[in-house]
Order: structure tokens, then sequence, then C-alpha cells
């Protein structure tokens, strides 16, 4: 398989930090500024200061240089925020533009008549209605979303998956649906219009990634909320300030107490919480998953219960050959020789894991093969398989009955235990006789993916339990289930009965993800609360479901799970980081303003800052440039290993808890050794 | 000579002897509210039935079905009206005592202003007292007016407490029980019977208990004294156990009719936390997790601990500024009564603002700085350590939905609380409480200042004299009811807007508290999973505690800083004002 | 409406009768049985005519009796009644000084209050104001620093008067409280030994 990643941008390309910052100065419109109450605050806390710095200025007040820089620095702080949300959606803008590139088409060919593929009008994109009927031929992108109705051709996916090699597109089944932006390689297809313009897969691919829809998660409308209120209850505390102040006989100038509010409310993370909310959209396109809202990324951080198809995610698709049990009285070798014979020339998967397995275990090299053999394919009637060799020597493998059929005896005793040992383990045994004397069996099993367990392992610790689904009996799904290491399993599913499952876990109050590609998967896919739909699959899964995996691999869940948590971990660790911080910047402004009315109130300055002026100019200056400063966290996202969630909680409290009290003391004292060396306060 | 008596048999207890009457105290607060909070939950379940027949004889002249269950919104409705009818009545017998029976000293009736203060005061729990009891009211005012509510303000709060633990503990349905159910039992079950046995025993330690109004006495030295009586032990015993805290008498519980020895003294100390401790173990109880009931208990348990060490520690020391005019040993005896001496006064100072008592047995305006700065900061960081009887553990609910909300994003989930999703309108109407306590206190507070009502109320200069104006606003908005009673807030301008702020500082609580659990109760339960973070373990409580202090000590610091921190850095600099 | 605002009035009187009417009454009746002394005011009778309230502390100002706690009471000033006057030990009115510990008038008066009693620190409580204005009680050590004064009045040994003080200390009960002298207790018995 050869795949590209999708567009991996550098951090800080300087191709979007340009325009970024270009950006983050036009983001200063208020209408863009009020979709951030924090930000906004903060830029109305700006236009203050910037008034009382002229007024200062002009009248000759005594504050009016630091009063200059502190209504600098309130504004560079706006920037920082507005930056920090042009350099996400930046990288979102670049991604939808390679989106983009490859809509070339603008024109779709629509039938007039049903049927009749000659007779076709050219029709421009946006004017194409759901229900109309086109013709995609070889060479042309596909122009739309659709279904097709008619004809077979190989496609070219790679623009939206990244997977080089064609598909086959093809009317009927599980494959019928073709994306716009895709190209068809040969043939030709007529296909029904699914989409209506502007909204088919692409459209709203690219929506998603620039960011322009974006609606707010659940969470971060919750977040917004708590974070309004702390900005109140800080408007609160500073506004009533100078009367106490005033009581105990000293006045605070206002542009202090604009600092001081500036530095209180959450900045850092107001700043942050858009960008961070992007680049999660952004890290899940980085795992080639889709999304079709910020909600679906969310939710699959909450889930409880996994769904896994057996087939393609837990185990490969084919059974492999595991072991060779021969017949009492006869070798292993023999046997697996045997084995190894009547495969050479067999294509199927089976066919070729005996030849792996009989090399691998007997050093049997391909060279070292009889040349006169003759093949015997593998018939409905018979089946059986085998070779007859130049020699004489007949060797057939098959089923069991067919092939002890052959010989017209009795199995013996111990061999049947085998068969039967074989088949209550979940696997497939394989008679091979040679000339009518049977060998012994080949135990062909369903091999569980290498790593597979471990992974299984990791979402129990997230706390996420896993269900295979089979369509195999009780007996070899419980086999295979122990095998892999998942919690639990259902059995000879049908789309019913996932159905059910589905709702009997959420009745329990669990949330469920599942992922599917078949049509029969969709009532399923939209009943769980993360569907995750493979892009091969059909368009009715694919509208079920609310992320689409490009790559069509389902154990893609995983790593949508790690990407959703990390996004809400990644706000509540700048959450609690920005509140920490307002402890050291109270212990460096407070003094500063109080020292006057009370000199013992200097005890407070634990930070022995060196002027009140430089010790609430560095508050300031501290608060804008933590900004940028983990600018780098909101976009990469908090580091994330799966854990348990106290396990998880007491490290980020460590680090961006206790972090967040610590680290303003050091940052502060720091620039306001640099404030004291530039004069600047 | 006081210098070589500290040598002689009768040494006064040290600090070993305080540190066993402390830890015994809490020992015994334990011992008696673990399993009483085990009948609470009974009784709030309906599990208990010997009072059947009173329930029915009180609920079925109202018209109430006592299993009709109620929407969230008609429970806080029915509540609001019952408290509302409350302080209508309990105004008018006010303003009306000179009119009504049982009057014997011929008081006359309260002015508005005052009527008002102190009938909002007792409705909202407060007892905030702008009056002094045994100079202004009647015995008919004290009993049918200030007791009535003192059990019904009590039962309100508890009531508040036992719908909040069954909205979460309940899936999917609408309700969350009935108010009046509610209101019926935590009297007839908890509040009358442990009332009666506490104040017969306060009795039998000297505790009067009479209809008459004074006696006269002829002091040794041919002086009269009249001596103030009323039938005190009855309404001291409800004004502890239903953290109501108003007094018969003006000093309250400083009084040694209210609180004639060290025993009493312990009685009451544990009245005043027994219910608030209980309900730790009744909420664990009711929501089927007896973890989350102890993780709430240590949680105030640690800091009702911090803040009695902290008085103590600060009292003990004494005042820096009489420091060689007396003997330090006894620490800080201004407005303190012998009987209790430091130790006392401490566990009670840290009690009272603990559990929104806001009784007293030391005049808290004479407390050290530091003392009065931990009493202070426990009511405004929302009355929760205990708080008041039922709406200190919801109170204490709000911080948790925070606390969770934050931890959960750390942990990577939509935060989770006994598996119940807590989502934008929890967040929000828990979000809206944290403005209570800044509006009452701070907004108040600074508005007197601006209007010039607060120069002229405070009884001290300097940053004592904004400690006073400041706890006033505290313990109003915290429906605390102690003062720094040199603050003179008997005027038609402090009464008023003291009194709204008990009223916000009640039902700004009580009503998002009941939505939240009206919106929890409409919700799955996720079962817990490795992807939860237990909301019992050391780790949240340690988070919530946290949770708790940054968000009082970012809201209060400056004031704090201009108040009681200034007021120590002035005295240990040896300034008076 | 109704259905809410009957339950709310109906039980508010039903709740006014049980527990504003019924409950005091009976704990009244209750009380006047089981412990008639205490419910009516522990009032110590001599001589036939009431003389103070064992619970409740009196002004002391001759030098023959041993003093209490500084008293903060006051009374309405007779010639002014919107001023008050110093009343200590008014058990009509209960109060404390209020006194703010960085106060000016808390060190003067203490300061004041210590030189009375002579050089060297002062017991704490003698000095101070207690909370209620009718403290009963003074330590052990501000009972034993009046004893040469007491003395000198009554012309007493001191050292007898001395263990009159002793005997009269209460001791913590059970771990809880501290020793204290009951000033009324003692000048009683004071009285009784040397009328």
């Amino acid at each position: 398989m050869s795949k590209h990643s999708p567009v991996d941008i550098a951090l800080f390309a300087p191709s979007i930090l340009g325009p970024a910052a270009l950006e983050a100065v036009r983001k200063l419109d208020p209408r863009s500024l009020a979709r951030n109450p924090v930000i906004f605050t903060t830029a109305v806390a700006a236009t203050l200061a910037t008034v009382l710095a002229i007024r200062d200025g002009l009248s000759g007040g005594p504050t009016v240089w630091v009063g200059c820089q502190i209504a600098a620095w309130l504004w560079v702080t706006v920037l920082f925020a507005n930056f920090a949300e042009a350099v996400a959606e930046g990288r979102g803008k670049a991604r939808a533009d390679s989106f983009r590139a490859t809509r070339r088409t603008a024109r779709a060919k629509v039938l007039i008549l049903p049927g009749n593929r000659e007779l076709w009008e050219g029709k421009d994109l946006d004017r194409l209605e759901p229900g109309e009927l086109i013709l995609i031929e070889a060479g042309d992108t596909v122009p739309t979303d659709g279904e097709v109705i008619e004809g077979i051709a190989s496609v070219d996916e790679s623009a939206i998956t990244g997977e080089s090699a064609p598909v086959i597109r093809e009317s009927g089944g599980d494959r019928s649906s073709v994306t716009g932006g895709t190209r068809l390689v040969s043939d030709w297809l007529v296909v029904k219009v699914t989409a209506k313009p502007g909204e088919t897969f692409l459209d709203r691919m690219i929506a998603l990634v620039e960011g322009a829809k974006r609606q707010k998660t659940p969470n971060e409308i919750a977040l917004d909320i708590l974070l309004a209120g702390l900005t109140l209850v800080f408007l609160l505390v500073v506004v009533t300030l100078p009367f106490f102040a005033a009581w105990s006989g000293t006045t605070i100038p206002t542009v202090y107490l604009v600092a001081l509010f500036v530095t209180l409310i959450p900045t850092t993370i107001g700043g942050l919480l858009s960008a961070i909310g992007i680049a999660g959209m952004d890290r899940l396109m980085k795992t080639n998953a889709v999304a079709k809202s910020g909600r679906a990324v969310e939710a699959a951080g909450d889930i409880d219960v996994l769904l896994l198809d057996k087939t393609g995610t837990i185990t490969f698709g084919n059974r492999m050959a595991d072991e060779f049990v021969p017949s009492p009285g006869f070798d292993e070798r023999d046997l697996a020789e045997a084995a190894w014979l009547s495969s050479l020339a067999d294509d199927t998967p089976e066919g070729k894991s005996i030849v792996e397995l009989a090399a691998r275990r007997h050093e049997f090299r391909r060279d070292q093969a009889p040349s006169a053999a003759s093949f015997v394919p593998f018939t409905a009637h018979t089946r059986m398989s085998g070779a007859d060799l130049a020699d004489g020597t007949v060797i057939r493998k098959g089923a069991v009955d067919a092939v002890t059929a052959l010989t017209g005896r009795a199995p013996d005793p111990a061999l049947d235990a085998a068969v039967r040992r074989i088949a209550s383990s979940g696997g497939t045994p394989i008679a091979v006789a040679r000339n009518g004397t049977v060998l012994g069996v080949v135990h062909l099993k369903d091999v569980v993916k290498p790593g597979i367990r471990a992974r299984f392992g990791e979402l129990r610790r997230m706390g996420i339990r896993t269900v295979m689904i089979t369509g195999d009996n009780p007996l070899t799904a419980a086999a295979i289930a122990a095998e892999a290491g998942v919690d639990d399993f259902l059995a000879e599913a049908t789309p019913e009965k996932k159905l059910a499952l589905i709702r009997s876990e959420q009745a329990e109050g669990r949330l469920v993800a599942m992922c599917g590609d078949g049509s029969n998967d969709a009532p399923a896919l939209a009943q769980a609360d993360v569907g995750v739909a493979m892009n091969s699959g059909t368009a009715a899964a694919k509208e079920a479901g609310n992320l689409i995996d490009l790559d069509n691999d389902p154990t893609k869940l995983i790593e949508i799970v790690m990407v959703g948590k990390q996004l809400l971990i990644s706000r509540g660790a700048l959450t609690t980081f920005s509140i920490a911080n307002d402890v050291a910047k109270y212990f460096a402004i407070l003094p500063a303003l109080f020292v006057a009315a009370y000199p013992g109130l200097a005890m407070l300055d634990v930070m022995r800052l060196g002027s009140p002026q430089s010790a609430i100019l560095s508050a300031i200056v501290f608060n804008a440039l933590v900004i940028v400063a983990l600018i780098p966290i909101a976009l990469k996202g908090v580091h994330y290993r799966p854990a348990s969630a106290a396990a998880l909680l007491s490290r980020n409290l460590l680090i961006y808890g206790l972090g967040g009290l610590v680290a303003p003391f050091v940052g502060i004292k720091l620039i306001d050794m640099l404030v004291g060396l530039l004069h600047l306060a | 000579m006081p210098s070589t008596f500290a040598s002689s048999a009768l040494v006064p207890p040290g600090l070993a002897a305080d540190l066993i009457q402390i830890v015994l105290c809490l020992a015994l607060l334990v011992a008696i509210a673990a399993p009483l909070g085990v009948y609470m939950a009974k009784v709030f379940s309906g599990e208990l039935t010997f009072f059947a027949r009173a329930e029915r004889a009180l609920l079925a002249p109202a018209g109430v079905r006592p299993k009709a269950e109620q929407h969230w919104s008609t429970y806080a409705f029915s509540l609001l009206a019952f408290n509302a009818a409350g302080f209508v009545v309990l105004y008018l017998v006010l303003r009306a005592q000179n009119l009504l029976p049982l009057n014997p000293r011929g008081f006359a009736g309260l002015p508005p202003h005052l009527a008002f203060d102190t009938a909002v005061s007792f409705v909202t729990n407060t007892n905030w007292q702008s009056y002094g009891g045994e100079t202004t009211l009647s015995n008919f005012s004290q009993m049918v007016g200030l007791t009535t509510q003192n059990f019904v303000s009590a039962a309100s709060g508890m009531a508040v407490a036992a719908a909040v633990a069954r909205g979460l503990a309940s899936r999917q349905v609408r309700s969350i029980g009935n108010f009046w159910t509610d209101l019926v039992r935590a009297i007839l079950y908890v509040l009358l019977p442990l009332s009666i046995v506490v104040a017969l025993a306060l009795v039998w330690l000297g505790v009067p208990q009479t209809l008459d109004a004074s006696a006269t006495a002829t002091t040794l030295e041919g002086a009269k004294q009249t001596i103030a009586l009323g039938p005190v032990a009855s309404q001291v015993a409800i004004k502890q156990l239903g953290t109501n805290g108003g007094g018969f008498f003006n000093v309250n519980s400083a009084h040694p009719f209210e609180n004639p020895t060290a025993i009493s003294n312990l009685i009451e100390w544990l009245a005043i936390l027994v219910i608030p401790v209980a309900f730790c173990f009744t909420y664990g109880r009711m929501v089927g997790d007896r973890r989350q009931g102890r993780a709430l208990f240590v949680a105030m348990g640690l800091m009702l601990v911090a803040s009695i060490g902290a008085i103590y520690a600060a009292e003990h020391a004494g005042n820096p500024l009489l420091a060689g005019l007396v003997d330090p040993a006894a620490g800080n005896m201004e407005g303190k009564e012998v009987r209790f001496g430091v130790v006392g006064s401490a566990l009670w100072a840290a009690a009272t603002t603990a559990a929104s008592n806001g009784s007293v047995n030391a005049m808290h305006d004479s407390l050290t700085p530091l003392g009065g700065l931990v009493a202070m900061l426990q009511i405004q960081l929302g009355e929760v350590v205990f708080g008041g009887v039922g709406v200190g553990l919801t109170g204490m609910l709000l911080f948790v939905v925070l606390t969770v909300f934050l931890a959960g994003l750390m942990v990577g989930r939509t935060p989770e609380y006994l598996g119940k999703k807590i989502e934008a309108r929890e967040v929000k109407l828990a979000a809206l409480t944290l403005l209570i306590m800044p509006i009452g206190v701070l907004g108040f507070a600074a508005l007197a200042i601006a209007t010039g009502h607060a120069q002229t109320a405070v009884q001290d200069a300097g940053p004592h004299g904004l400690s006073e104006l400041l706890y006033a606003y505290s313990s109003a908005t915290g429906n605390n009811g102690s003062a720094f009673a040199g603050f003179g807030a008997a005027t038609p301008w402090h009464d008023t807007w003291l009194g709204l702020a008990m009223l916000l500082g009640r039902f700004g609580y009580i009503v998002p508290i009941l939505a939240i659990a009206g919106s929890l109760a409409a919700k799955k339960t996720t079962p817990a999973s490795a992807g939860t973070f237990p909301t019992h373990g050391a780790l949240f409580v340690g988070l919530l505690i946290a949770t708790i202090l940054i968000v009082g000590a970012l809201t209060f610091f400056p004031v704090l800083a201009l108040g009681p921190i200034a007021e120590q850095v002035s005295i240990l600099a040896g300034h008076t004002f | 409406m109704h259905k809410i605002l009957r339950p709310a009035l109906v039980l508010l009187a039903l709740f006014t009768v049980l527990t504003g009417i019924a409950y005091p009454l009976a704990v009244t009746g209750l009380a006047a049985v089981l412990a008639p002394q205490q419910a009516g005011g522990s009032l110590i009778v001599r001589n036939g005519t009431v003389v103070g309230s064992a619970l409740i502390g009196q002004s002391f100002a001759s030098e023959r009796y041993f003093h209490g706690r500084p008293s903060a009471t006051t009374a309405p000033d007779p010639a002014d009644p919107s001023k008050t006057i110093a009343a200590p030990y008014d058990a009509s009115a209960s109060a404390g000084s209020n006194l703010g510990p960085s106060a000016a008038a808390l060190k003067e008066a203490v300061a004041r209050r210590a030189a009375a009693l002579g050089p060297g620190p002062a017991p704490a409580d003698l000095v101070t104001a207690s909370a209620s204005g009718l403290d009963p009680d003074v330590s052990p050590a501000a009972a034993l620093v009046q004893v040469p004064r007491v003395a000198a009045a009554r012309r007493l040994d001191p050292a007898r008067l001395r263990a009159l003080v002793e005997a009269h200390v209460e001791e913590p009960r059970f771990f809880f409280g501290e020793p204290r002298v009951n000033v009324l207790a003692l000048n009683l018995a004071l009285d009784a030994t040397n009328p």
C-alpha cells in the first residue's frame, strides 16, 4: 500500500506565519472579536487604556510613560490571541487549498433521458440538483457525490484518501458510492447525484478544516460560559477596588486597574481556545479521518464502548495455516510436504498461507518442487483441491469429510479428536491425503493482527470496553475474542442484533462507537454516538456516520478517540494553567497598588520586584507573552498517553496546575529584571 | 505575682490540653453525625414511618398528597412561596409586637427597615441581628416569630439538600421529590426531637426557660440588677441545630444564660455542626455511593480543621500591641469569656463561620486580625465548609460541579459527576452562583462606601473599620449572621442592603442548585469506568479544596489585603488607629 | 397558584403553632418540673432577697470584694437618651466592647487597667472586656492577684484568703473548659466568713 499522509505542515511554516500576522490585525474588527468574550473584553480594556494614555499624555499625568506601555501591551495581548487563532486557521486553510485543487471540473454531463448514455448536456456544478443522473467517463473528474446506477469503473481516489491504487466502483452492493474530486481511470459510470451543490463531501471537508463554519462544541460552550463567569467576577473585583482603596486613603490610577483586570481574566485560555479547537480538527485530518462536526470528535473522547468488526479489524481478512497435525503413524514433515506440494499452485490466501507455514516450519523451498505437477483446482462439488505429481502421487486437501470419504475408510479416532479440537477452538481443519491415505490435518485459523491485543489493553486503560462483532458461531467467536483480548463479543451478528446491542448499551448510559461500511450498517451507524463510516463504503453508510475514515481502516477509531481526548485535555489543562497564573499576578500587582496606603504590605511582594510600575508592567507583559509561548501546545495538543483518568488527572494537575502556579513567579521576576535593565519603568 | 502563679498547681491548661479539647470535640462530632446522617437519609427516603400520622395530619389540611412528585421548578416555587409567606407574617408580627400578647417589658413595634431586615434575616436562615434581643423583642416575637422561622428556614434548607441528592441519584426522571413532604419530615423527624433533647440538656446546665421577662436582684454592693430572662433554652437549641444563630440575647452565646458552662459550650458547638456534617453521610447514602459523601466530608473537614488551627494559633498568640501590658499566656482575651478561654472561643469561631450559623461565644470584632480573617474568609468561600443545614452541602456541590468540569476536561472526557454529564447548562448555573459573593460583598460594600454610609457605621478607624464593613456584608451574603458587632448596621441603608444581600445569598444559590438537580435527574447515568476519574479519592478532595480556595482567594485577596492583612502588618509595626 | 399558596399558608400556620408555641411551652413546662432552679435563672437568695444569679456577673467596685472583668455594657444617658453611658454588668443589655485589635482605645484601656493593678504584666482577663459584659468568672490568676488588696481591706490573712480562692477554683470537667473562679460565689463566701 502506498499512502501519503495528508499534507504535513510544519508547526511554524513561514507560509502560514506571514499571512497569520496580517490576519491577526484584521481580526481586530469588533464583530470578529465579539465571538470571543474574553478577548473582546481585553480589547475594550486596551481601548480604555489607550484613551487614558492619550489623556495623560495631553495633561502630563504622572503615569503617562507606564500607561502608554500598558496600553501597547494590552493591544499586543489581543493581537497575540488573534494571531494564535489565525495560525490555526492558516493551517486549516493550507489543507483546504490542497483539497480545493482537486475540484477541477466545473461542469457535469447530465443525462437527458435515463438509460441513454449518448444524450447529455453540460451543466454547471452549482446548478446540479440531487436526483439528476450524470455520466462520468474515463479521464473525467467525478463532479459531485453520488451513487452509481449503472456501469463499473476503476476510480483513482488518491486526491481524497491518499491511496494511490485505484478502486472499483459499480452499481449495487457496498461499492456504489463515488466522491466528488476523485477521477475515473477507466470505463464509465452513470451516477445519481446525492449531494446539493456546495454540500458535497469535499465542500464539507473544506469548510470544516477552514474553520469557517466551525460551530462551537458542547464542552467549548460550557467552558466559554465558565470563562465569562470568571471574567465577570474579576470585573467586580476590579471595579469595586477603587472604593476600598479610597477607604484606605489611597487612589489607584485607572490604568493600573485596567492592567490588573486584564491580567486576572483568563486571557491565556481565552486567547487560545479557538486555536485549540481548530487545531484539533486539523489533527484529526492528519489521521486521515474526517469529522462531519466538531461535536463528533468530542463525543469520540467520551465513548465507553467500541464495537469492532472482527474481520479486517481484529483478524486479517482470511484464515491462515497455523499448525500441521499428522495422523497417528505419520510424520509432521511428511504431512507438511504433502500440504505444501498441493498448495504450491493454489492462489487462495489459505493456500498461500500453507506454503508459507511449511516453508517456515520445514524449510521447503519453491525451487525444490518437482517440476511436472498438475494442479487440481477447488470446486464446490468436490470441496477439495490438490496436485497430481509426475511420479503418479495424488495429493488432495480439503474439507475433512470430503477427504476422508475419498479414502473409503472411517477416520482414525485420534485424528478425529484433533479435528474436533480445531473446530472447537474456532479454527478450520483441512485434511490432507496422499494416494488415498489421510496424512493429517492442517489447522487453519483466524489470525489476530499483531499488536491488536496491546491496543485493546490501551483502550481498557482509557476505560473503553471493546466488543467484537462477528458472523461466526459463539464458540469460534469466544476463542478469537479471548485471543484478541476484547472484552466481549457479539456472535452470529446481524444488522438487527448490532442495532439492538447498541441500544441496550446506550440504555445503560454508555456512549457507543462503531465503524461500518455496508448499507446494512447504516442504521447502527446512525444509532451509535460515534459512527465511523469507511470511505469505500456506501453512500448510505457515509450519510449515517458522523466521521468518515479515508483509509478504510477500522482501527482508526482508536486514533480518533485519542484526538478527541487530546482536544478536551488541551482545553482543560490550559484553563487550569490560566487560572493558576492569577495567584502570582496578585502577588506582583497588589503590593504595588497598596504599598502607598500601608507600607507594611510590601511584605506581600514576595518576588521583590524593582518598583511598583515595573511590577505592573512585568505582569502585563508576562500575560501577553504566555499566550505566544503556549501557541505550540495549543496547536499540537497537550501530550496524551492512554492511561486511567486518575493518572491523567494527577499528571496534568502537576504540570499545568502546579506549573501554572509557579511559572509566572519566575516569568514575572525575569521580565521585571529586564524592565529594570532597560529602564522601561 | 502572676508570673510566679504560673508555676503553681493551678497551671492554666497549656497547648496539650487545648489540643485534647479540639480532638475530643471533633471525635464526638463525627461519632454523632455519622449515625444521624444515616437516619436522615432514611427520613428523606421515606423509609421511616413512626411519625406518619403526624405527617398526614400536617399535610392533609394543606391539600398535599405526600408522594406527589414535583418538577424542580415547582419544588423551587413551593419553597419560594413558603418563605415569602413566612417573611410577610414575620414582618407583620415584628411591626405590631406592641399590639400582640406576651410583651411583658412593653417593647414598641419595630421600625420598617429593622422589621424588614430581621424578617429577611430569619427567613433566609441568616439570623443577622440588627436588634439587641433582650432590649427590642417581646417574648411573642421571639417565640412565634423567630423560633418558628428558625425551624422552617432550616427545614427549607434541608429539603433542598434532600431534593438535590434525590436528583443526583435518579435516572431520567422529571421530578425531584415533594417540597412539602420534605419540609414536614425535616421538622418532625429531625429538628423538633433534637431541639427538645438539646433544650432540656441546656436547661439542666443552667439556661433559663421561663415566661418571665426578668428578675431583679440586689447585688452584694447594694445596686439593683435587672436580669433579663425568657424562654431561652428552647430558642438556643433550635438556633444552633438549624444553623440559624440568632440569639435570645444581644451577645448571643457569649451570654452566660445562653451558654453557661464549658459543657453547654460543647453541646451547642456540636449542635451547630452536627446536622451539616451529618448531611455528608445522608448524601452519600441517598446517592447510593457512601464514598461520595465521605469525600465531601473529608474536604470540608480538612478545611474546618485548618480554620480551627489558624484561629486558635492567632488568638493564642495574642495581640502584639498589648505585649508587656498583659501576661501573654492566656492569649487575646478581649471580647472572650473566661469559661471558654481561647480554645473554646476559637473552636466556636471556626464552627460558626464554617456552618453559616452566626452565633458567637466571643466577639468577632475583637478577634486578632488573622483570626478574624479566617472567620471572614470561611464565610466568603460561600459557606461550604459544612455550611448551613442542607444548603452548605448543596453549595459545596456547586463547587463540585465546577471542579468536576475542569478535572473532566483534563482527563479528556465530557465531565461527569455520579455518572451524570456536566454540560453547558449546569456550568452556566454554577458559574452564575460564583457571582453572588462578589456582588453581595464587594459590590454592596463598595456601594456603602461610595454613598458614605459605611463611614458612619463603622466603630473603628483604619483597616479594622474596613474589616467590619466587609464582615457585615460577607455575613449577610453568606447567610451567616455573625458580625464584627462594632459595625452599626441598624440604619435604614444597611438594614435594606444587608437584607438584599441575604436574599441574594439564600435564593441565589437555592434556585440554581435545584435547577441543576432537576437537569441532572433527567439525565442518563453513565456507569463508571477507568476513563471516569473517581470523585471520591484524595486527588479529587485536594482539587476540590484547591478550587474553593483559589476562587475565594482570587475574589477576596485584594480587600483582605486592605482589611485584616493591612491591620496585621500595622499592628506588627506598632500602629494603632 | 392555589396548589402552592394553600400548602404555604396552611403549613406556616400549623408550624407556627407547633414550633412557635407548642414547642417552647412544652420545654418550659418540662423545665419547670425537671429543673426549676436553672429554668428560673439560677437565682441566688440570701436572707430572703435575691442577690443575683449564679451565672451572671455583677459589678464590684469596693476594695473589700474581688472584682470581675471589665464590662462594656452601657445604658442610655439619662441626660441625653441618644447617647450611652457606661453601666457595667447591666444584665438586661448584654454587650461586648467590640474594640478591634488595632484600636487605640483598646490599648489605652488595657494600659489604664493594668496600671491600676500595679507593675508587671497583668492577667489578661482582668484587663480586657468580656464578650458578654456579664462574665461571672475570672481566671485563678486574676483572682489571686487581688488577694493582697482584699486581704488588706478586710484585714485578713493573705494565706487564708488565698486558700479560699483556691477552694473556689473550678477545674475543667472532662477536659473541657478553663479553670475559673466565680466572682460572686467567692465574694459570697468571703462575706460569709468575714461579714
